[in-house]
């Protein structure tokens, strides 16, 4: 059965990119099929894991729970978007200090659920980085670790940064779509 | 020179994990590949009938539909222990999820959408999928007898019952005076759930084929495809991506032989990610129900223990019947116990295939003999920690008779976590604290062989065939390089996942690759040393008994040269390089009744400190406290995540996990939203991890292999601190709300009225 496809404009780690989608297309299959974006990862596909955390106009979202149609006009936020050059973000710099990433494979969204969090809250209490990561599974059981990375990079940098994920993308054929982003 | 080995020295690989450029099999690409999607039946067991691709077939861009009809007759089989299980069900399907047929297609919609079309005409039958069931004496036979030739027990579903005896315990059961504690406790089935789901590409590759596998042991996956394809080794090439966790899961092969034969079908690559869902249809670890009977002296001295233990596996032996030998052989756990008597069966059962698991068949055990010293030190009126310390077996000890003397100072490991969790001191109110250990026997036997080549500018490739799944063996292999070698850690490049590239190494399991496989790479330094030390005495043209070499250092007299300078010049012009080779083996001891002693004993202790909802039956951990015998830790940073991680990760059969069926043998509860694993919301509140160091392991530095100890007696210990609170005992696992306050329940309505 021919699925109807549709032409989409998103903003993704600051670069444009016009793509045509099918309509059931996930954003994450989008990201990773499409645009060769493979850092978020395909865990459980049913929004429980994390393991495909993307950043969409501020918020983390499972991106196995949102189709690319409803990522039109947005800017997203991939884990290879978070290093500019090779200076990495403190979070970055913060797991591999603590030892964080073991088989690293749920690291990617726990570092975007990371950032995004400290995005909202500079300086979360371990209670507000427990809640915050609460949605991105460790097999590994890392958590300590990746507690401590969140709290690391919170202390060094928290307030020193500027929020850095614009909100919107300005472009001709693109709307703000209306489907609600449910954040983790 | 260059000194990294014991420091927290950063993972060879975590760049690429924490920027997303780590490439697990699902993110590796392929040209012109087919999408595989897998068909099974909603059913326990069936018959398998006609099957109709029709409707399949014609779906666009379908290329294949393959089922038992398609491949050879008689059905391949394989298996690491026995080969019992068909490339795809043939005849029946013996469990929920048992592939009949599988589809390849140009997209993975048009594979889905095909697999819903694939008619399976079936005739469902009778199950057997509880261990009662399967014991039955009318119970239906899971496996063929005719495939089990020469097996007294082949009429039943015991694949294997194991007996390991010691001592006289029919005289010992005669003393007078002897205090006997006994009691049932049961280990639910749970699942590895690795965040990566399995994924498998295939793909002919020259005269032969190449697979790709989030493989634990790339090597024996490769014995396997060539055995299947009758293929030389050498054109069968494994490629073994680090996977994304593997606990035991990602050992043996699973779906790679249908894949291959569904790229050679196709002459085109083949490419299966599972879902979260078919992983649970794919591995778990076996359930199991343990009777423990131990008599002891009035001051507590162990004088017999008699066990027996029924292990639920599933429809194919797969490793399952090995963790049943090995999980049960250590039963007295690290105490010296004068009789002992242990049976322990492998029980088939139509459910999903049973496999290695973190603890490989010990976490079973451990919780009904650890559970049952703790009953046994309030019958005694003994402190738990005393009546441990008591019977632990001191440096040297045969506790084990014929097997490798005790290898550890493991009192001290139990004095340390005592102290951490503060022992003795009043426990506060509506709090309880409990504390077991955990033994585990290590590899019987292994080979690892390593390649080490050092480049003419002092760099360092290191060739290793461990896999990567979050232990960090690489990083652990590159520091030992760089420190006998004398490079910069950031200057030495691991390479392993590659069976074309990479030299033979047995399998990564049972915690060896730090001893196995560090060995080895140390070897294959020293090997290294030994050139750069002939090259040395050709250089100054001196005898090589005046020089030495080691860390880094060429010493000729009282002059000291790093490695890197020496070599330079003894390459001259044409440069070029040294290589090293290294090899760790330990064989097979057939006298054994594992088949070799163990190469060394993972030994843990843990104490936690618990808080009980009465009204709730939720179970709260105010401090977890776990101490392992490490003997050095190499890289005491990545120590420590697979401790607390193997911890976390005990909490979950701890608390939470396990599969649920429905009355024909169905799993209820796939996928993460039924059956819950610990997130960041179910930590203790206070988690204190801490290591002994004896230097007495026989690995690099005096190193022994850890990562599956802390997992070991994370059940015991919080169980005892749940009686220690209410006064609950509680044998059965996992200690779920509902199942805790009931125990609250049913003890309240024993307690007589005031």
């Amino acid at each position: 059965m021919a699925v109807e496809t549709v032409q989409i404009a998103l903003a993704v780690n600051g670069r444009e990119r016009r793509l045509r989608v099918r309509t059931d297309q996930r954003l994450l299959d989008v990201l990773r099929e499409d645009l060769r974006l493979t850092g978020a990862k395909e865990g459980c596909g049913k929004g429980e894991c994390g393991a495909c955390t993307v950043i969409v106009d501020g918020d983390s979202v499972d991106s196995c729970l949102m189709l690319g149609v409803e990522a039109d006009g947005a800017a997203i936020t991939t884990v290879e978007g978070l290093a500019s050059g090779d200076r990495l973000d403190p979070l970055q710099e913060a797991f591999l200090e603590t030892g964080a990433a073991q088989c690293g494979f749920c690291i990617p969204g726990q570092i975007v659920s990371a950032r995004a969090l400290l995005d909202d809250v500079p300086h979360p209490t371990r209670t507000q980085i427990e809640e915050g990561l609460a949605g991105n599974l460790c097999r590994c059981a890392g958590y300590e670790q990746i507690m401590e990375a969140v709290e690391l990079a919170a202390a060094r940098h928290g307030a020193a940064e500027p929020a850095p994920h614009p909100r919107a993308v300005t472009t001709d054929v693109a709307s703000t779509p209306d489907a609600k982003v449910a954040p983790q | 020179m260059s000194d990294v080995v014991g420091t927290r020295a950063p993972r060879v690989g975590g760049l690429d994990r924490v920027t997303g450029r780590q490439a697990y099999v699902a993110d590796i690409p392929l040209d012109d590949v087919l999408h595989v999607k897998l068909v099974t039946l909603p059913v326990a067991r069936a018959r398998i009938g006609a099957i109709d691709d029709a409707a399949a077939c014609a779906v666009p861009g379908v290329r294949l539909v393959m089922s038992a009809r398609d491949l050879p007759s008689p059905m391949p089989r394989f298996g690491p222990q026995r080969r019992d299980r068909p490339v795809i069900a043939t005849g029946e399907a013996k469990y929920h999820g048992d592939p009949v047929a599988a589809v390849a297609a140009e997209t993975k919609d048009a594979a889905e959408e095909a697999a819903a079309l694939v008619k399976v005409a079936y005739e469902e039958l009778p199950p057997a999928f509880t261990i009662e069931t399967a014991l039955a004496t009318d119970a239906p036979l899971v496996q063929d007898p005719s495939l089990r030739p020469d097996d007294p027990h082949a009429n039943t579903n015991v694949l294997h019952e194991h007996r390991h005896v010691w001592g006289d315990i029919e005289a010992a059961e005669r003393e007078p005076g002897l205090v006997v504690v006994e009691g049932s406790y049961q280990f639910p089935m749970v699942t590895q759930f690795a965040i990566e789901p399995h994924a498998f590409m295939a793909a002919p590759d020259g005269a032969g084929i190449a697979i790709w596998s989030a493989i634990q042991h790339p090597n024996w996956l490769q014995r396997v495809i060539a055995e299947l394809l009758k293929l030389p080794l050498s054109k069968v090439r494994v490629h073994a991506p680090d996977p994304g966790g593997a606990f035991g899961g990602k050992q043996h092969a699973k779906y790679e032989p249908l894949l291959a034969f569904m790229a050679l079908a196709t002459g085109r690559p083949v490419r299966l990610v599972l879902t979260l869902e078919e992983t649970f249809q794919a591995v778990r670890r076996g359930a199991a129900q343990v009777h423990v009977r131990t008599g002891f002296h009035p001051d507590g001295a162990l004088v017999f223990r008699d066990v027996e233990a029924n292990y639920q596996i599933g429809a194919y032996a797969d490793i399952a019947d090995r963790t049943v030998a090995k999980g049960s052989y250590t039963s007295m756990g690290p105490y010296v116990c004068p009789s002992a008597r242990i049976v322990a069966r492998s029980v088939l059962s139509h459910t999903v295939p049973s496999t290695a698991f973190r603890g490989f068949g010990n976490p079973q055990q451990i919780w009904a003999v650890e559970s049952n010293m703790n009953e046994a030190a309030r019958v005694l009126r003994i402190d738990p920690l005393e009546l441990r310390l008591k019977n632990l077996a001191k440096p040297g000890d045969a506790f084990i008779p014929g097997d490798t003397p005790a290898d550890g100072d493991w009192a001290v490991a139990v004095r340390r976590a005592a102290e951490m969790i503060d022992w003795g001191s009043t426990t506060p109110p509506g709090r309880g604290r409990g504390i077991a250990v955990g033994l585990k026997s290590g590899p019987t036997t292994g080979l690892s062989y390593s390649t080490v080549r050092l480049l003419v500018d002092g760099s360092v490739v290191v060739y290793a065939g461990t896999s990567d799944m979050g232990q960090g063996a690489r990083t652990i292999f590159a520091q030992i390089a760089a420190d006998e070698l004398g490079a910069p850690i950031e200057w030495v490049t691991v390479v392993s996942g590659d069976t074309a590239v990479v030299p033979y190494d047995q399998q990564t399991s049972a915690s060896r690759s730090s001893v196995f496989m560090g060995n080895a790479v140390l070897r294959a330094c020293r090997d290294i040393q030994a050139k750069v030390r002939a090259m040395a005495a050709d250089l100054e043209g001196i005898d090589e008994a005046g020089i030495t070499v080691e860390r880094g250092q060429v010493r000729i007299d009282d002059r000291t040269i790093p490695i890197a300078d020496v070599v330079k010049r003894g390459l001259g012009r044409l440069g070029g390089e040294i290589i090293g080779i290294g090899e760790m083996r330990k064989d097979a001891e057939p006298d054994h009744p594992l088949g070799g002693t163990a190469a060394f004993y993972e030994f843990n202790c843990t104490a936690v400190e618990v808080e009980v909802d009465r009204e709730t039956g939720d179970i709260s951990i105010p401090k977890y406290v776990t101490v392992s015998d490490v003997g050095k830790a190499l890289n005491p940073n990545q120590v420590r995540g697979q401790d607390e991680g193997a911890a976390v990760m005990g909490l979950g059969h701890t608390l939470m996990e396990h599969y649920i069926w429905d009355d024909a043998g169905r799993i209820r509860n796939l996928g993460a939203i039924d059956y819950r694993i610990p997130t960041s919301m179910d930590l203790p509140a206070d988690m204190d991890s801490d290591i002994v160091e004896n230097e007495d392991g026989p690995g690099p530095y005096g190193s022994k292999g850890m990562s599956e100890g802390a997992l070991l007696p994370v059940s015991p210990a919080v169980a005892a601190a749940v009686t220690d609170a209410t006064g609950a005992v509680i044998r059965d696992l996992p200690m779920s709300p509902e199942r805790v306050w009931q125990a609250l329940q049913e003890l309240e309505s024993a307690e007589p009225a005031s």
